[in-house]
């Protein structure tokens, strides 16, 4: 593992703090050091805020979803490992982590199914978010999303945006069983190489 | 485990690596692949490339409303940041091996076990290389393509045993605790997602249950919220499992009323 990439920006776009800063920010939570931790809250809040809503979809609970992965980020800062990817992937992989046990958790499910019917695989959508679409890395991920084939894109969805495990993934797409996760882990390795995050 | 082939072929560990990093594992896979991911450096380079393709799927911003602001930054001044780990926390239990190293009777103490050095490895990797050039056939047949392969840990064992039955409980909290029993391997594994700290002085120990009811010590739990911890002693009969409250070191039998009972079945 290249050690240098952690502060290469590879995948990372951040679009006021550049990647590396991000890492030192969090360095600096885990030390205890209160204001660094606001500023890495300021500079990622609104990107790990809209992945939690979109996934929890209830505007309440997402609010209490980032918190709580705000919480966990300020605890567990100490074990982020540069080695193992960004920092930014890092805090995005547990504000999604927090959501997806949120909406998996049976009350919450029962709910979401209704919404499920209705709503079908349109995502809520507001205002703010539209703005982030006119991003030129947005761009780059929708042009390599079209590369992808149809049940690629639907499996990735339902499981990153839905958070459904890859064996409900199957069953809602009349895939047999087991091979949801090869359609996820083929379309995401597609994804990377089209989209060229470096690892 | 929800699918009928098993996990104990790395080429099926392997085919894990992009429903994990879209969190599409159910909470054992999830551990399964965990326990696997600390063997196998290829995955982990896979995991963190798809984990930030992943994360660039995820463009939509939208800032939170302040008050969550102010109720992050007030929560993190009653919060202790976790240290640096020294030790990977799913060998916390003796994962490892699974034999009682780290324990100590009666307390069920638990000790961490310490991640096996990169030089370590490479020795155990000439060792097989030596012995496959001397012709013993020392290989399974699910170490194809795999580089040298760590026998599976008794944890992993349990987890993964065809008589494997799981026993699960939700918390008010969101948090879960999962009991994964096999009868054949005669252990029991706990796996928590989400689990809150322990109150300050205190930890969750927990209990195997005997047939006679007794209540033996199993494990102490290490204040994480995501664990894989394979319980100490024989469940080939245990009738149940159940979570205490202990003052911090554990107590040899339970002083307060359990927080959370798994009946066992037969």
């Amino acid at each position: 593992m290249d050690p240098s990439h952690a502060a290469d920006g590879g995948p990372d776009p951040g679009p006021a703090t550049p990647a590396d800063q991000l890492a030192v920010l969090l360095k600096r939570s885990a030390r205890g050091d209160r204001a660094a931790f606001a500023e890495l809250y300021d500079a990622t809040a609104a990107r790990l805020h809209g992945l939690v809503l979109r996934v929890v979809r209830d505007r309440a609970q997402a609010e209490e979803v980032t918190q709580e992965a705000y919480l966990e980020i300020w605890r567990t800062a100490a074990r982020f490992d540069p080695a193992r990817g960004s920092a930014l992937s890092w805090l995005m992989t547990i504000g999604h982590r927090k959501a997806v046990d949120r909406v998996r958790s049976a009350e919450a499910s029962t709910r979401r199914e209704e919404t499920y019917q209705h709503r079908q695989h349109v995502p809520p959508h507001d205002e703010t978010a539209e703005a982030a679409h006119a991003s030129l890395e947005a761009r780059r991920v929708r042009a390599a999303l079209t590369g992808l084939t149809e049940v690629q894109r639907e499996a990735i969805q339902l499981a990153y945006f839905g958070g459904y495990t890859h064996t409900e993934v199957a069953a809602m797409l009349d895939l047999p069983v087991g091979t949801a996760k090869t359609r996820i882990r083929d379309g995401l390795i597609r994804l990377r190489d089209a989209i060229g995050v470096e690892r | 485990m929800t699918e009928t082939s098993s996990y104990g072929n790395p080429t099926d560990l392997h085919a894990l690596s992009g429903a994990y990093a879209v969190d599409a594992l159910d909470e054992v896979e999830r551990a399964v692949f965990e326990e696997h991911l600390e063997q196998c450096a290829e995955c982990r380079e896979e995991v963190a490339g798809l984990t930030a393709t992943a994360a660039l799927l995820a463009a939509d911003e939208v800032e939170p409303p302040a008050d969550v602001r102010s109720a992050v930054l007030a929560g993190i001044e009653s919060i202790r940041p976790l240290p640096p780990q020294t030790a990977p926390r799913r060998r916390a239990a003796g994962a490892g091996t699974g034999d009682s190293t780290g324990t100590t009777s009666g307390g069920a103490r638990v000790l961490p076990f310490r991640r096996p050095s990169p030089r370590l490895l490479l020795v155990a990797a000439s060792v097989v290389l030596l012995l496959l050039a001397g012709g013993v056939a020392l290989v399974q047949p699910w170490q194809d393509s795999a580089p040298p392969v760590v026998a599976p840990t008794l944890t992993e064992r349990v987890l993964d045993a065809p008589d494997a039955t799981r026993v699960r409980q939700e918390f008010p909290d969101g948090s879960t605790a999962t009991i994964v029993l096999s009868r054949e391997e005669g252990r029991a594994v706990i796996v928590t997602t989400d689990m809150a700290a322990a109150p300050e002085g205190k930890v969750f120990e927990v209990w195997l249950q005997t047939p006679a009811g007794d209540m033996q010590p199993a494990a102490l739990m290490p204040d994480e919220p995501n664990t894989t911890v394979l319980l100490d002693g024989d469940a080939t009969e245990a009738t149940g499992v159940g979570i205490t409250v202990e003052p911090d070191g554990g107590s040899p039998e339970p002083t307060s009323e359990p927080i959370a009972l798994f009946e066992l079945e037969a």
